[in-house]
């Protein structure tokens, strides 16, 4: 299935190379590692992880897909946001051995191939809604993940509860601050993060977009 | 979306997209840690359980034992450094615990799992000091610093200001207490060192605000020549002052890669970063004004005292902007500094001003109710003509108007001054306001611009763009000083191998390599009409240094003003309180590239937004740490935090900055905003609150009086 | 953290089998409380048994018109399931006002029972703590303890449990069912977690090797107004300083039906049950639920700095009862 094996437990391609001496003791033993494959991006890889390697991990140090960021490490901050099975969390508290299987989408993928970006990107540098950017990966795949969620008629805690089951919730900007405050932005973008999403929502009730949920 | 100055000559002041957007928006742009090195090593620092003391033993022999650790590095076998000037990169030098948190080891690993497992393997004894942690205003060691931050005077006196106090009509005696508070910049201080040793090279991906100063201290400390480090900063995720200097990871992380021969990175745990990367010092403030019965200030007191650590001496420079805003012909402004056992303060966004300029004009507030005057009106009655400490002509100055522009578009003048007045529901509703001011700084540097015979333009300078716009604004600069379409210009910036530019802070880099950008740029246009045809094969190239120019004294007093407005609601049920909207006016000189200056005015307000409602940190006395360590107990404001802000600006000619006009915006969106947030919960409710964040513990006991 | 084996287990027989073969081993759901713990080296598994997919990943009604839960259901799948939506919403909204959008899309709800307290004395291993290392001490009786227990603390421990939907299952008579080496057993949620008395080392009345396998959300709380709010010092993804669910049942005038709990103040989701007591039969009115909930709170025991916790948590019972007496009335 043309996927490509490599050893993740001894550091990946960032870790990997460079004729530096690596002996038996590089990694754990067999039995705390484990063949997994993770379907990032499109594209298909089977890794030996390290029980111990989380998603994010993988990302940055195994498959060099340095967008998702780690600001944190503990599900604090939201730096490191990407999309499994199409739903958003925080790759820092993923164990990847546990995601076996699973289709993973990052900053990298969220726009398909070529050189089109995708809405969110689009609107995101339209409203200026970053500074430092740190931040810019896991809010916009954030986004494209609160978005699928209104769609599907997901509440949030400010969702009217006379709202009826299952119907989308309209992303107003009261919605999308609540949605998107699992993403920590020290610069201070958030108003225009708001626009942006409005923007890419907008867009999205026109059908330019699909919907990155199933 | 708006033009970005494709006609030559007219791009500064136009709303330029970022030149970097597209990489950051498609998480192509990267960071420290981000460089595919081969055969790159993690490390992790091991922080001190201890407040004070020192360590009398380290067993690295179990975190030796991990599979996957390559080295543990400690005082014993660490590289030696040659004394730093800054003493918060002594790292693993000698034993000496100076504070809990301070770095005792480093752990060297394949991998990051390693490098945890090993860094928890590692075995540290101590020999433990009793501690002081705890500031107090009357602690018997404080004393009076000669320097305060940026080289303020500790004291200043004008006239009899305690008694002009006691003989005014009204007066107003206060003490204000602003916390701990802390940087935390979206990416951890992080730094990838390659020291080659074949060809004896270092370079350095690093996240800093400066790298020239990053490359100068390294080669001071590991006395290589400077020629063979390389510094690059090329995307830093924010840093707010806490990356201005080195910090501890890019000496560790070249330490340990001296030690081991391969590229090691270091990037600091979020939990270890209050401990090491500075913050800022708790302040404690006492204000004291007397006025006429007609607002006019007589005397004008405001003394803070604060803490710093025993690695070396660093004073929050809170009492400064009271030398500034306010005619009083007598005046007393006096800082005092405790060293204690605690983790070394060091600059967060406006030092000096974010703290000083809360608790002063808090105490305006209180004036104006004292007085029964509209708070607005009681500012500008009190506005001097010339800078109330120096006696200095300012070069501009137009807070009155950024008060008026203000009090305009927010519906000031609709405000019923009553506290209370105002209810819906279990909400009370307030509006409040505060001034701003920032200092006007400026640095020397050196810039190259070179034509290229294809007829595009390139600038070179190692500015640092931690996420202001650098690239962008220096090359609409350019493109102006060269009378060129901003097309044509491209900037490199983010590296130490470039001409050598001073850091990102102070809200000092536009100015400062703006100003060096234009020389080199002039003087290129000179050489140019010059020479006949288009340039030769590498170019035509002319560098500037503004030494001694841009860094000249100036007879004028130069700063930015600024006013807010806040509108807030405090829940009286929870004593929740929510912003609902916030204004800013600022007064910052010309106004370079609106659409990224927009963005950091409103990013500042947000912050100190989280100064006044969320943000403040805890020492705990018994463990000499602070108890919120993570980004889940330290409450930086959320998106729901945040309310519909809107930043406007005036626009000043002044001639006696730079060649741009311009003065800094990185700062003077936090200053004062917490005090007009705090100035509207005081009308909301009728009670000061003087010990921000304003918490629903704090703000429920309030209410209940 | 050190390196651990890794079993995936596809039947909740199997995960049973595969922890108790294993000293050590732990169970692993949506793991962002469990790897977050890892990595501070508060957890230190040698084998994590992965429960995440064991076919536990539905709601259902049962025949009596109950609601069951799998302890794998997703915490935002959960808030968003229309059953719970419509006949319990205290359970909807506790599950909004927690984490963020993130966490709630993998944190299970077998893992959010089980999530640990956010005692920084706790997360922090330089430190004394008698729930992670018992016998060490605590560090926040005398430390800083604005966030801690002000109801039900021991000398030993005086954590707080940090869950917003446990403290909904409390008031809904929500039930626990747990599979173990003796076969399954239910336990009343509101009994699930304990006081920490001697032991703070044991958060749950869960026996080594136990498995939560769902949640059962009783008839007699369906379709009754219920309702959750909190405060906090955010507006959003920060834990409650307070927070309360109600379950409320008015009938002429009258509490018919009163379900009350409090999550913010104590060990574990604090059960009002001399509030309870207080309102069911009385009026449906204000100064009502004002004594019912003084009731409840005079036993509280503030520490230094969070005496606060004791008149927030009035404000909200009385609030969201007053709420709740007014939507049944309308």
């Amino acid at each position: 299935m043309g996927s490509d094996m490599h050893d993740s437990t001894s550091g990946g391609p960032s870790g990997g190379g460079g004729g530096a001496p690596r002996g038996a003791g590089a990694g754990p033993p067999p039995e705390h590692r484990s063949a997994t494959t993770l379907r990032v991006n499109g594209k298909p890889h089977t890794l030996l992880v390290d029980h111990r390697r989380v998603l994010l991990d993988v990302l940055r140090e195994d498959l060099d897909l340095t967008g998702s960021k780690k600001g944190c490490d503990h599900g604090q901050c939201g730096a490191c946001t990407v999309l499994v099975d199409g739903r958003r969390m925080n790759s820092c508290l993923l164990l990847a051995v546990s995601l076996d299987g699973s289709e993973i989408t990052t900053i990298e993928g969220l726009a398909g191939d070529g050189e089109e970006l995708h809405p969110l990107q689009r609107a995101f540098l339209d409203r200026d809604a970053f500074q430092c950017g740190y931040c810019t990966p896991g809010q916009i795949c954030s986004a494209a993940g609160a978005m699928s969620e209104a769609a599907a008629g997901h509440p949030s805690h400010v969702t009217d509860p006379a709202l009826p089951s299952g119907r989308p919730v309209p992303l107003d900007r009261a919605e999308i601050r609540e949605r998107l405050s699992g993403n920590l932005c020290r610069c201070g973008a958030y108003p225009r993060i708001v626009e942006a999403v409005r923007d890419a929502a907008g867009q999205d009730a026109a059908g330019r977009t699909e919907g990155v949920i199933r | 979306m708006a033009p970005t100055g494709t006609s030559p000559g007219t791009s500064l002041g136009t709303p330029a997209e970022r030149r970097e957007g597209r990489l950051k928006v498609t998480g192509a742009a990267r960071y420290a840690a981000e460089h595919p090195l081969p055969g790159r090593a993690h490390a992790r620092p091991v922080p001190a359980a201890i407040a004070r003391g020192r360590v009398t033993a380290v067993d690295a022999s179990a975190a030796l034992a991990v599979p996957g650790v390559l080295a543990v590095l400690t005082h014993d076998n660490a590289p030696r450094l040659a004394d730093p000037e800054d003493a918060t990169l002594a790292v693993l030098q000698d034993p000496h615990v100076p504070h809990r948190g301070w770095f005792v080891a480093l752990v060297v690993a394949e991998t990051l799992e390693a490098a945890r497992a090993g860094a928890a393997a590692v075995r540290v004894e101590y020999a433990e000091e009793a501690h002081d942690v705890t500031l107090t205003a009357d602690h018997p060691e404080a004393y009076e610093p000669e320097d305060a931050n940026a080289g303020q005077p500790g004291v200043r006196e004008h006239g009899h200001p305690a008694s002009a106090f006691d003989s005014a009509e009204v007066r107003v005696d206060v003490a204000y207490e602003v916390p701990p508070l802390h940087n935390h910049p979206m990416e951890p201080h992080t730094s990838t060192a390659h020291w080659d040793r074949e060809r004896d090279r270092l370079t350095v991906h690093t996240s800093s605000q400066g790298g020239t100063t990053v490359r100068d201290t390294l080669a001071a400390l590991f006395g290589l020549p400077e020629d063979r480090i390389t510094v690059v900063a090329d995307h830093v995720g924010g840093g707010f002052g806490s990356k201005g200097t080195p910090r501890p990871d890019v000496v560790l992380a070249t330490m340990a890669s001296r030690h081991t021969g391969r590229p090691v990175t270091v990037a600091l745990p979020r939990r270890f970063m209050p401990a090491v990367v500075g913050h800022r010092a708790p302040t404690l403030h006492r204000v004291r004004m007397g006025a006429t019965a007609d607002g006019r200030l007589t005397s004008l007191t405001h003394e803070v005292a604060t803490y710093t650590s025993r690695v070396k001496e660093f004073v929050e420079q809170a009492a400064v902007p009271a030398r500034v805003m306010y005619a009083a012909p007598h005046s007393r402004t006096a800082h005092r500094v405790v060293p204690l056992d605690v983790p070394t303060p060091s600059w967060m966004r406006a030092p000096g001003e974010a703290p000083g300029m809360y608790v002063l004009e808090s105490a305006v507030d209180e004036l104006a109710t004292e007085l029964g005057m509209d708070p607005v009106e009681l500012r500008i009655r009190n506005e001097p003509d010339r800078e109330p400490d120096t006696g200095k002509p300012f070069s501009s100055r137009h807070l009155v108007e950024c008060l008026r522009e203000g009090a305009r578009r927010f519906g000031w003048a609709r405000r019923d001054p009553r506290p209370g007045s105002r209810a819906e529901g279990p909400l009370l509703i307030g509006t409040g306001v505060a001034a701003a001011t920032y200092p006007v700084q400026v640095a020397a540097s050196t810039a190259e611009a070179r034509a290229l015979p294809d007829g595009s333009f390139v600038v070179r300078i190692n500015a640092t763009d931690i996420g202001t716009g650098a690239r962008t604004v220096l090359a609409q600069v350019a493109a102006d000083s060269l009378g060129v379409s901003l097309e044509r210009v491209r900037t490199e910036v983010g590296s130490s191998d470039l001409p050598s530019a001073p850091l990102a802070g102070g809200s000092s880099g536009t100015a400062s390599w703006g100003w060096a950008v234009h020389e080199a740029c002039v003087r290129l246009a000179a050489r140019l009409a010059d020479h006949a045809g288009p340039p030769p094969g590498t170019g035509l190239s002319a560098r500037a240094d503004t030494a001694g120019q841009a860094d000249a004294e100036s007879s004028y007093a130069r700063h930015a003003f600024g006013a807010h407005f806040a509108e807030a609601a405090v829940d009286t049920v929870t004593g929740e309180v929510r912003v609902r909207r916030m204004l800013g006016v600022f007064a910052a000189g010309r106004i370079l590239n609106a659409r990224t200056a927009r963005s950091q005015f409103i990013g500042g307000m947000i912050m100190g937004l989280g100064m006044a409602l969320t943000e403040g940190s805890t020492m705990d006395a018994a463990f000499g740490d602070f108890a919120e360590s993570d980004l889940a107990s330290y409450h930086v404001p959320v998106n729901a935090d945040v309310p519909e802000i809107e930043a406007h600006w005036i626009e000043e000619a002044d001639t006696h900055l730079n060649p741009m006009g311009s003065k800094g915006i990185g700062e003077i969106g936090i200053v004062g905003s917490a005090a007009a947030v705090g100035n509207a919960v005081h009308h909301a409710t009728g009670v000061r609150f003087r010990r921000p964040p304003l918490t629903p513990d704090k703000v429920l006991s309030g209410l209940a009086g | 953290m050190r390196s651990f084996g890794y079993v995936r287990a596809t039947s909740v027989e199997e995960a049973a089998r595969a922890f108790a073969a294993r000293p050590g081993a732990r169970y692993l759901g949506g793991g962002t409380n469990l790897v977050d713990l890892m990595k501070l080296g508060v957890e230190r598994p040698d084998v994590l048994v992965d429960v995440s997919r064991l076919p536990l990943d539905r709601v259902e009604e049962l025949p009596d018109g109950s609601l069951r839960v799998g302890a794998t259901v997703r915490n935002s799948d959960l808030a968003a399931h229309p059953l719970v939506r419509d006949r319990y919403p205290a359970l909807s909204q506790a599950l909004l006002a927690g984490a963020s959008g993130q966490l709630r899309n993998a944190a299970t709800t077998g893992g959010n029972l089980l999530q640990r307290t956010r005692c920084p004395y706790f997360q922090d291993l330089s430190k004394p703590c008698n729930k992670r290392e018992p016998g060490t001490g605590c560090g926040a009786r005398e430390g800083v303890h604005r966030d801690h227990a002000v109801l039900g603390w021991s000398e030993q421990c005086i954590a707080t449990h940090p869950s917003d939907m446990a403290v909904a299952l409390a008031a809904l008579d929500a039930r626990v069912e747990l599979y173990g080496d003796e076969g399954g057993r239910e336990v009343p949620a509101a009994e699930f977690h304990r006081l920490p008395g001697d032991h703070p080392e044991r958060d749950t009345v869960i026996r080594p090797g136990e498995l939560i396998t769902g949640v059962v959300l009783p008839t007699a709380t369906g379709r009754v107004p219920s309702a959750y709010r909190k405060a906090r010092d955010r507006a959003s993804y920060a834990f409650a300083l307070a927070s309360v669910a109600a379950v409320l049942r008015v009938s002429d005038g009258a509490v018919a039906q009163a379900g009350l709990a409090f999550g913010g103040l104590a060990h574990r989701p604090w059960r009002a049950a001399r509030a309870e007591e207080a309102l069911v039969g009385g009026p449906a009115t204000a100064q009502a639920f004002e004594r019912a909930v003084d009731a409840e709170l005079a036993a509280a025991r503030p520490l230094r700095d969070n005496a606060y916790k004791v008149p927030l948590a009035r404000a909200l019972a009385v609030d969201v009862l007053t709420r709740l007496a007014r939507a049944g009335a309308a």
